[in-house]
């Protein structure tokens, strides 16, 4: 059998590397001072969307992503890995988004994409952390969904079989298509890119991007169908623009504090086995190790 | 996250090197694939695009893969398992990634599902790998081999066995026997061919295979019963799948543990007769050498690398007597040369490369359609040079990547010594570099010959008639000085017109020769690149003393003398 897979990936600031000026004095991420990367996660759910299409010939994946007109880069991130088509969701009336604006975006996006078996995606961005998005799209799309995955296989019966990653051991479930499964980082890592994809999708843009690009390309990008990334905007999508962005997103942030963390107490143990013991308890409970 | 390709500028210095728009031009027949592969160039800005784009992914895979692996293999090494090898697991990941990019069929022709990258853009890829883990480096690199199958094959096993190279099969050279090593006149395996089968098959027992257990292996055989000599010796194609050939054992080795050497039997092994009958040794194996020798000057140059790094990183870090080691000056002069070594190494790396790219895809075209008269003369030109440059860059990268590997672990002092720092694993690598596809002595006999007609000398003439920037005029000078030291050199050993006189001299002529060359290559590197200045200044000075040295060795060594060394 062959799978109609749409991978939910997201463009993200690496906050991994932090500086100096990572963030802002208003206390925002300084997204110009980081590198823009596929979210890690993400590319745990691309390798497993693509173990998928090597296991059954003919499968598809469907890189869907929301951002800035830069994210594109990830869809061509996907496509030299062995993706075969993306969407970037972009338009200025999707900016500020939670995650239920969101959400909600990528679930219209996801219609209008149309049949699908399975949606994948990484558990969380590493931008904001709240493993949220993926669960409401399910929600919204009124699919069932298995969270926290490692290990996906199809079975003979044609249902799929999950190993998930949870705090403390594995939980093996399954379930039937369509449905939506979200990885965890300690799945696989990404495959690298491919050399012969990476040369035959390398010039692949978006119709914005084609506008500021070298000439030189224009009329392969005519030849070539599939060097077009589309972009939709909220129309294209159906979407209602009041669900959308800033305004459909309930989340309002605050305040943000800049937290230093400072050692401020400390205790001396005595080199015998009895303190030595007495630490290591003392650790293992209030879950420093263990 | 580390990528050994945007850390290392150099990298893409030497790929951006002017006569890639030749080389690229030829490589690609004036970009004729592009209406037929969608993922061909469609001209010289887009092709070097490519070439970049790619580079990156491999430093990548090297920095966030191979390296990584590099301890764990070092420790575990492949396993002998009924007959059969299991490489280390960290080795089976590095292979897995290195076929998932698409890596395995580097230089073959994309009709046969390659990628068609010149040898520079090969080499580039063996140097990173190398530095990453050179064990792993011959692992990749035997892919090469495809090279000298498309050379000497017929389109039908072309047909049979590039695809599957470019699709991640592995491969091997099995030349060396218990009684054949440097001489490979002596090979013994015996080939006879069955008319029942309709087919060759193999006997016998190779010895030192490194990945004995490939997909595809290239075989010298003894064809010719009766004959002794290497006019009575052929090559053939071996299919794994065929069976017939097993791992007996793997060697124990000091160094490239990753790497599987392996001892072969070989019982009525079904094979196919590769290219003509008695040229397997005098013609297919001495092309299947040369681009192995380079492969060697990669893997070196790549260790070489690895050792400059780690030492730097060291005795940045390291303090004693209240600051950096690295502020000593026995110690900073110490780091310096060895970056000057690699430096150095890398240039005569590429420089070759570009040789031997330009002279076989011009070879490559003949078969295609007849020369014109200035391609011929390219082809010979080139043809020549890097006929000369391959010994004389074997041999010094490798020895540079010795001392390299073990200056870097003087700058480490005692820590060095333990095997807590990778600098001891890289000193044991290298360690073969000098001795495998030809002994850096070997190489001096394959060099010397080039001293005598004046290949060398004419090439030096050559790079010194170029125009460089005013402030390298003062090394030029002395490369100049160094040149009419070697000429006089060359002058008193010829003199002499007796063999043994001028093979006992041999190396300190053909190293004379080398460190000029070098150094002008340093000179042109600098002149495109000021950040080559520093390595030029003290490739240079250090060439000098080399070189006068030598000159003081052999002005005083008389053919009497030679009575002292005899045994």
């Amino acid at each position: 059998m062959s799978l109609k897979i749409i991978l939910l990936a997201k463009q993200v600031p690496d906050t991994r590397n932090v500086g100096k000026d990572a963030m802002k004095a208003d206390g925002t991420v300084n997204r110009a001072a980081l590198p823009a990367i596929f979210n890690p996660e993400d590319l745990n759910a691309l390798e497993q969307a693509l173990r998928l299409k090597d296991a059954c010939p003919g499968t598809t994946i469907t890189l869907l992503t929301m951002g800035p007109g830069r994210a594109a880069e990830i869809i061509r991130e996907g496509l030299f890995r062995g993706i075969d088509n993306g969407y970037l969701l972009t338009d200025r009336a999707f900016a500020g988004a939670d995650t239920l604006a969101t959400s909600y975006a990528l679930a219209m996006a996801v219609r209008k994409i149309g049949s699908f078996d399975l949606i994948i995606s990484g558990r969380q961005a590493i931008d904001g952390d709240t493993a949220q998005v993926g669960p409401q799209v399910a929600e919204k799309l009124g699919i069932p969904q298995i969270t926290y995955a490692e290990e996906i296989r199809l079975l003979e019966d044609g249902n799929i079989r999950v190993k998930r990653r949870l705090e403390r051991g594995i939980e093996i479930v399954e379930g039937h298509f369509p449905l939506l499964i979200t990885v965890n980082g300690s799945a696989p890592e990404c495959r690298p890119r491919n050399a012969i994809l990476l040369q035959k999708y390398k010039y692949a843009l978006t119709p914005t991007e084609l506008q500021t690009s070298d000439s030189r390309f224009a009329a392969l990008y005519t030849q070539r169908p599939y060097l077009h990334i589309d972009e939709w905007s909220v129309a294209d999508v159906g979407a209602d623009v009041v669900q959308c962005g800033l305004s459909g997103s309930p989340t309002k942030v605050k305040k943000i504090d800049s937290v230093v963390f400072q050692a401020k107490e400390s205790k001396t143990f005595d080199s015998t086995d009895d303190a030595i013991e007495s630490l290591m308890v003392e650790l293992i409970n209030n879950h420093t190790i263990g | 996250m580390a990528n050994f390709y945007l850390d290392n500028p150099s990298l893409k210095h030497h790929l951006q090197h002017p006569l890639m728009k030749r080389i690229v031009e030829l490589r690609e027949r004036g970009y004729a694939d592009k209406d037929q592969y969608d993922y061909a160039p469609v001209d010289f800005e887009d092709a070097m695009d490519s070439y970049d784009k790619i580079m990156e992914v491999v430093g990548e895979l090297c920095g966030d893969i191979v390296a990584p692996n590099a301890e764990q293999v070092d420790h575990e090494g492949p396993q002998v398992n009924n007959n059969r090898v299991t490489y280390a697991p960290g080795t089976q990941q590095n292979l897995a990634a290195a076929r998932q990019a698409g890596l395995m069929g580097l230089s073959v022709a994309r009709r046969y599902g390659g990628l068609n990258f010149p040898m520079v853009g090969f080499i580039m890829v063996s140097d990173m790998i190398a530095r990453a883990d050179a064990g792993f480096c011959n692992l990749w690199a035997l892919q090469d081999c495809a090279e000298t199958l498309y050379e000497f094959g017929n389109e039908e096993q072309r047909r049979q066995f590039l695809p599957q190279v470019c699709a991640g099969s592995t491969m091997s050279m099995d030349l060396t026997e218990p009684d054949a090593g440097s001489d490979l006149q002596a090979v013994m395996l015996r080939a006879t061919y069955s008319e029942s089968d309709q087919c060759w098959r193999l006997n016998g027992v190779k010895r030192f295979i490194t990945n004995g257990d490939s997909d595809i292996h290239l075989v010298l055989a003894r064809s010719e019963e009766g004959t002794k000599d290497g006019r009575g010796l052929s090559m053939f194609i071996y299919d794994k799948r065929d069976g017939g050939v097993n791992v007996r054992r793997i060697e124990n080795k000091m160094g490239i543990k990753g790497s599987p050497t392996c001892e072969l039997t070989f019982k009525n092994a079904k094979v196919q007769l590769c290219g003509e009958r008695k040229l397997g040794l005098i013609k297919y194996v001495m092309s299947l050498m040369n681009g192995a020798r380079l492969g060697i000057m990669a893997q070196a140059t790549g260790l070489s690398e690895a050792a400059y790094r780690e030492a730097l990183a060291y005795a940045k870090d390291r303090r004693q007597f209240g600051k950096a080691i690295i502020e000593f000056p026995a110690v900073y002069e110490m780091i310096a040369n060895i970056k000057a070594k690699t430096d150095a190494s890398r240039a005569i790396l590429y420089e070759t490369a570009r040789f031997v790219d330009i002279y076989k895809t011009l070879e490559d075209i003949q078969k295609e359609r007849p020369l014109d008269d200035a391609e011929k003369a390219e082809l010979k030109k080139y043809k020549r040079l890097a006929d000369a440059f391959t010994p004389i860059g074997k041999a010094m990268s490798t020895e540079y990547c010795n001392q390299n590997a073990y200056d870097a672990i003087q700058v480490h002092g005692g820590s060095g010594f333990m095997k807590d720092y990778p600098c001891e694993r890289i000193y044991r690598d290298a360690r073969i570099t000098n001795i495998y596809e030809g002994t850096t002595q070997l190489q001096v006999v394959a060099a010397i010959r080039h001293v005598t007609t004046g290949t060398y000398l004419n090439q030096i003439k050559e790079y010194e008639a170029a125009q460089y920037a005013p402030e390298l005029e003062p090394l030029k000078k002395r490369l100049s000085a160094m040149t009419a030291v070697y000429e006089e050199m060359v002058k008193h050993v010829a003199d002499v017109k007796d063999g043994e006189y001028l093979d006992f001299h041999a190396r300190r002529l053909v190293e004379t020769a080398a460190h000029i060359v070098l150094g002008y290559l340093l000179l042109q590197d600098a002149d495109r690149n000021p950040e080559f200045r520093r390595s030029a200044e003290i490739y240079v000075q250090y060439g000098a003393t080399e070189v006068n040295k030598m000159h003081d060795f052999i002005l005083n060594s008389p053919i009497e003398a030679l009575g002292n060394y005899r045994c």
